[in-house]
């Protein structure tokens, strides 16, 4: 197998002396910092911590469910177990982890700019997602909280005696790093582009970044509405939601809807513009269609806020808003299915290598592509009927969100590692571990969809022994999956000493952070950029070495 | 084999005996949504095996030892309307063919048998109109169309019976329905599916769908001897509701005898249908619903009567066509108190609202 790699001579190779990382010295560098590249390595730590807790818990999960019987932890303990892995994913992993990590990182670079166009924000909302997330791990120590990471009332409100005050909370504050983020982007990207960055020469990966902050910026606000509320009925019972006093627990689901199905778009949007740029990469081409992928991305934040009552069907709605819902769900699908079209055929005529990233991308655009389809099942309210509240679900949104947001996540980590890092990590073991990954995630994902198929209700901690075989065969993937996600844990970290001197462009990648030095200087570029070739231009980026070469010569 | 490990090998074996992908078809709306979920799964197996063939072809084919330098290109305008219109043109068809299953399970057919359930913290009850009541289990006639109409008497719960494809959410304050007609006989799975709770996964019973015959004699045998309707009637009287709704000239509440299913005009001028949901409404929340012409006198009921009272309130209410007996028990009532037992038929007295 031939490779694009091309490192520096590993002789006389050294990392930069002057960098982001070697500036300052000593831990108060760090905590205040203002370099949205030292932040993005905070977020990183972080947001790793909490994946590693939230897959504990996961595999907590997964073991209790080896036997029908619940055995291994009371119900009310394996209640727990299941909304902490979903509140700790989800606010604490999935929201954050390609924007506030690689989106923080490579933004500012991307579009030619010299920090975001917030530094202390930025700074401030690292910190306020680390309140929410030790308010979590606090409330968790503390006895937990048992309502599911939906916080449906009347269970959370009335019917609960966990902490589900402190767990709301830590969402509240968490969901405002989350806005900040989104408003440092959008402002950057308007405002802050190099000369002759013009919207259209940017890297996928800000427009779908910019979809999602709009998503961000938009939606968080209303989660932090309905959380305000369900904590105030439960300490001092307003009665918004409780029909007792003339309130209504579906104006929660709408409100909650109303944040959380735009927060899958937050999720994985970002997600694709790492696929963008990694495909592209690896297959020295221009992304096929560059304008149709952009305003998909557009077009997934403008119609993912119209299709929240999907999640409703069955709680009593109207059938003719059902009616209206549904078709506008179908229409949300089909960005996503451009989106896919549009990689395969950026693979045409390409000239293909299969690095680490490259894998991991296919296998996003394996899985992404059954967790889409699979979502138009759900769509259909005639069908959603049968398959809603079912490990169905279950399987649908773990293969859309492990499947393509973690794969898309680990994609982007193993292709900016140089760049962030200055160094290599060993590229066999990595492509074993996206393969083990892979194989490991089918295996105890698809016997779910099957098992929602046969009807098995989400969220029980007993079940009845014909579903039994199926999650035998989900819990053995669940240890494949463990060890994939183990290795890459380990080979980065090692990788940090031991690897090799990457140089500023091993890909020779066309992006500008690229361009510059590995790891970046903190001012990122010495002088600012002006911009003359489109994103993806391999052509340039040919005559550019070109160019060095007679220079040098 | 099976010297390896005789608990796989059994295990194996098991398994591949008793394979199923589909639980079974017990409903008559089951096969319709199975061939959705056919056509659909058939759909998604193309689009799947198109987007693999593409990579793993281009994959091959454009490696960079065969092809060491990529083409550039811009894109096609022809090849990207393809691949949004055919989708598109997919989806629509599965939204309008969903469309339509959806509006066929969650509308009734105007001979369906009625049964009431309450959903609770952790358990099924569900309320015949005969007097029958079980727990955690629901008996129904095979080829009979049945409709449910469900409430939560605490949190969100979710009725769902995989085998008949069918499911509702039980949800508190209000009524919300849904109909099935079994097509086999058999013992199915009901489940709670939406999450309740310590105890969610332990809110399950069975559907047991028996013959018409053996349905009339499970009726028989399993009557508590009141029917909804006359404990309705016993509320109706005990709850003083009598005094105003007797159908009397000059009564301080509107006459219900044929009430159900009739058009009231409201003192805000508003038109509404009275269905089960309005009159339990109308219970709970009466100054809301006031029907032209009453003054709002009638005091709210919330948290005097249960959810399966109220429900016996609605069933007495629905089958209301005379306010003959109604003021047989006003007039015995005023005659002599001491009597007022006496006036329900079929009743012990007892005032039952749990």
């Amino acid at each position: 197998m031939s490779s694009i790699v091309s490192l520096p001579d590993q002789t006389t190779a050294r990392i930069p002396k002057r960098n982001y990382l070697t500036n300052e010295n000593g831990i108060l560098s760090w905590l205040l910092t203002g370099d949205h590249k030292r932040i993005a390595m905070l977020y990183l730590i972080s947001i790793t911590f909490f994946f590693f807790i939230g897959g504990a818990l996961a595999g907590l999960i997964r073991l209790e469910l080896l036997t029908p019987q619940s055995d291994l932890m009371a119900t009310d303990t394996y209640n727990k177990v299941f909304s902490m892995h979903g509140i700790i994913m989800i606010f604490l992993f999935l929201v954050p982890s390609v924007p506030a990590t690689l989106g923080n990182f490579l933004i500012p670079i991307m579009v030619g700019a010299k920090d975001l166009a917030f530094p202390k924000i930025n700074l401030l909302s690292w910190y306020l997602y680390l309140a929410g997330g030790s308010l979590t791990l606090w409330a968790m120590i503390n006895g937990g909280v048992d309502t599911g990471w939906t916080f449906t009332t009347p269970l959370s409100t009335h019917y609960v005696n966990t902490n589900v005050v402190t767990t709301g909370l830590a969402i509240f504050v968490a969901g405002f790093s989350s806005i900040f983020t989104g408003l440092n982007f959008i402002v950057t990207i308007h405002r802050m582009r190099a000369p002759g960055m013009t919207w259209f020469k940017l890297p996928l990966f800000v427009w779908s970044h910019y979809a999602a902050s709009i998503l961000m910026v938009l939606g968080t606000p209303v989660l932090a509405i309905a959380i305000v509320l369900v904590l105030l009925e439960r300490t001092i019972g307003i009665g918004v939601f409780d029909p007792t006093k003339g309130g209504d627990p579906i104006l929660f689901q709408h409100l909650f809807w109303f944040y959380s199905h735009p927060a899958v778009y937050i999720m994985i949007l970002p997600g694709m513009g790492v696929i963008s740029e990694v495909i592209s990469t690896f297959s020295r081409k221009r992304v096929f269609g560059y304008s149709a992928v952009a305003f998909s991305s557009v077009a997934i934040a403008v119609f993912g806020f119209f299709v929240w009552e999907h999640h409703m069907f069955i709680m009593g709605v109207s059938n003719y808003s059902t009616l209206v819902f549904s078709l506008l769900t179908m229409l949300v699908a089909v960005p996503s299915s451009i989106k896919i079209f549009n990689w395969a055929f950026t693979l045409y005529k390409g000239s293909i290598t299969f690095e680490t990233p490259m894998l991991y991308a296919f296998g996003f655009m394996g899985l992404f592509t059954i967790g889409g389809l699979t979502g138009v099942f759900l769509g259909a309210s005639g069908t959603d009927i049968h398959l809603t509240e079912t490990y169905f679900i279950v399987a649908h949104f773990h293969f859309v969100m492990v499947g393509g947001m973690l794969m898309a996540f680990l994609a982007g980590i193993h292709f900016w590692w140089p760049k962030m890092t200055g160094r290599m990590y060993p590229e066999k073991i990595s492509q074993l571990a996206a393969v083990v990954t892979f194989i490991g995630f089918n295996f105890t994902f698809f016997p779910q969809f099957l098992l929602g198929m046969l009807g098995m209700p989400r969220r029980y901690a007993a079940y009845p022994p014909e579903f039994q075989v199926l999650n035998v065969f989900s819990t053995a993937g669940a240890t494949i999956l463990g060890v994939g996600y183990l290795l890459p844990m380990i080979y980065l970290v090692w990788s940090l000493k031991y690897g090799k001197i990457a140089g500023a462009n091993p890909w020779q990648a066309t992006g500008l952070e690229w361009q510059i030095q590995s790891p970046p200087l903190t001012e990122n570029f010495v002088e600012i950029p002006v911009v003359t070739q489109d994103a993806y231009d391999y052509e340039w980026l040919e005559r550019q070495k070109e160019h060095e070469v007679t220079q040098v010569g | 084999m099976d010297h390896i490990s005789p608990v796989i090998w059994q295990f194996l074996v098991k398994w591949l005996t008793n394979f199923a992908v589909i639980p079974p078809e017990a409903s008559k709306v089951a096969p319709q949504v199975d061939a959705l979920l056919l056509f659909m799964t058939l759909v998604s197996l193309v689009g799947l095996t198109l987007v693999i063939l593409l990579v793993v072809t281009f994959s091959i084919l454009y490696r960079r030892e065969r092809n060491p330098v990529a083409t550039q290109i811009e894109g096609s305008t022809l090849l990207e309307a393809t691949w949004t219109i055919i989708p598109l043109g997919l989806f629509l068809v599965m939204f309008v063919w969903g469309s339509v299953l959806y509006f066929r399970i969650y509308t009734p057919p105007p001979n369906a048998m009625q049964v009431y359930v309450v959903g609770k913290q952790w358990m099924w009850k569900a309320e015949h109109p005969g007097g029958q009541h079980e727990i955690n289990s629901l008996h129904v006639p095979v080829n009979q169309p049945v409709d449910l109409t469900l409430i939560s008497q605490d949190v969100f719960h979710s009725f769902s019976m995989p085998a008949f494809r069918v499911k509702r959410e039980a949800i508190p304050g209000r009524y919300t329905t849904v109909w099935f007609e079994a097509t086999q006989e058999g013992t199915y799975h009901l489940f709670c599916s939406q999450y309740c709770g310590t105890a969610h996964s332990a809110m399950i019973g069975q559907i047991v769908v028996m013959s018409q015959d053996d349905y009339k004699k499970w009726l028989a045998s399993s009557t508590s001897g009141v029917s909804l309707a006359q404990n309705g009637e016993r509320l109706f009287a005990s709850l003083s509701c009598t005094a105003c709704h007797n159908g009397t000239p000059g009564a301080r509440g509107p006459s219900l005898a044929g009430v159900y299913g009739s058009t009231l005009t409201l003192t805000n001028g508003q038109k509404v249908t009275v269905d089960d949901e309005y009159l339990r409404q109308a219970i709970l929340n009466p100054s809301a619903h006031i029907t032209q012409g009453y003054a709002p006198i009638m005091p709210t009921y919330e948290g005097q009567v249960s959810e399966e009272g109220l429900f016996s309130l609605v069933e007495y209410i629905k089958n209301l066509d005379t306010n003959y007996r109604i003021q047989q028990t006003t007039t015995t009532t005023e005659l002599a108190p001491a009597a007022t037992a006496a006036a329900p038929a079929g009743s012990n007295g007892k005032v039952s609202h749990e």
